[in-house]
């Protein structure tokens, strides 16, 4: 079930002498908020922060885009989208 | 016995496990053969009726066996408990009756995974076991799996990394794993 993938974590990867370039894996980060087996509410609150942070700061914003990354790897894409549709049909129960 | 381990927790599970096995079958052993022998032996001693210090030394022991056995599995629980930076996030969703998988870190790969089978089962197939499409994880890397079900209760279980979480609908159960062997 496990296969060799290329390099894991650690510094920046560089070009590489050989064919093989050096890639980076990475996802969200471990948040002391949220210690403990219980991830629903990580998942929730990063939604939440990068809409609210979309809305206060607009879609351009560099920074906005740390919680997208992070409720994409989190989030199962179901619940995403049925959140979406909840917002585009203005019934969406959290606090924007 | 259990699975060979294919995660450094569950090499350290089997080895307290085997640790505390071993303690237990000399205390049986030491302690049956005295109730047997004890048993079995027709001798009478009119004027023994206490010993203070056996009673001393059947206490101090037993503590002694009790601190070997606590040190480890205190040792083991907390290094259970270790947190972790992991490498990459595998989202495992249960349906009836499947598991699909997402690995939503950079590309949105979604996948769903069924099971083998009997009847269409080929040669050196796992049977019951082996499904069409496996979850592939990294190797020497730390792996999240967020675990969760999209109709009723199911449960992920991956028995030689000593993994094994509920997955409930409206919940993700977060199982943290370091991948050290292929396979």
């Amino acid at each position: 079930m496990s296969e060799e993938g290329a390099a894991a974590g650690g510094a920046a990867g560089e070009g590489g002498a050989g064919d093989v370039e050096e890639f980076v894996l990475e996802t969200a980060p471990f948040d002391p908020r949220f210690p403990n087996q219980n991830q629903t509410k990580h998942c929730y609150t990063s939604f939440l922060d990068h809409k609210r942070c979309v809305k206060a700061r607009g879609e351009e914003f560099a920074a906005c885009d740390y919680f997208r990354r992070v409720y994409t790897s989190l989030c199962p894409n179901a619940w995403v989208a049925k959140w979406e549709e909840q917002i585009q049909a203005g019934t969406f129960p959290g606090n924007i | 016995g259990f699975q060979n381990a294919s995660s450094p927790l569950m090499e350290q599970l089997i080895f307290f496990h085997d640790h505390t096995l071993t303690i237990l079958i000399l205390i049986i052993s030491i302690v049956g053969f005295n109730l047997f022998s004890t048993m079995h032996n027709t001798n009478i001693d009119q004027h023994m009726m206490e010993s203070q210090g056996l009673e001393l030394f059947w206490t101090i022991i037993p503590s002694f066996i009790l601190i070997f056995i606590g040190l480890p599995s205190i040792r083991l629980l907390y290094l259970l408990d270790e947190v972790y930076n992991p490498a990459i996030t595998i989202k495992t969703i249960g349906h009836q009756w499947y598991w699909s998988y997402e690995y939503s870190d950079f590309i949105n790969l979604e996948f769903d995974s069924y099971m083998i089978p009997s009847n269409e089962m080929e040669m050196n197939m796992f049977r019951l076991i082996d499904v069409d499409n496996r979850m592939m994880a990294p190797l020497n890397s730390q792996v999240r799996t967020l675990i969760t079900a999209a109709d009723v209760l199911h449960s992920w279980t991956v028995p030689s990394m000593g993994i094994k979480a509920d997955a409930v609908p409206g919940r993700l159960n977060q199982v943290n794993f370091y991948t050290n062997r292929p396979g």
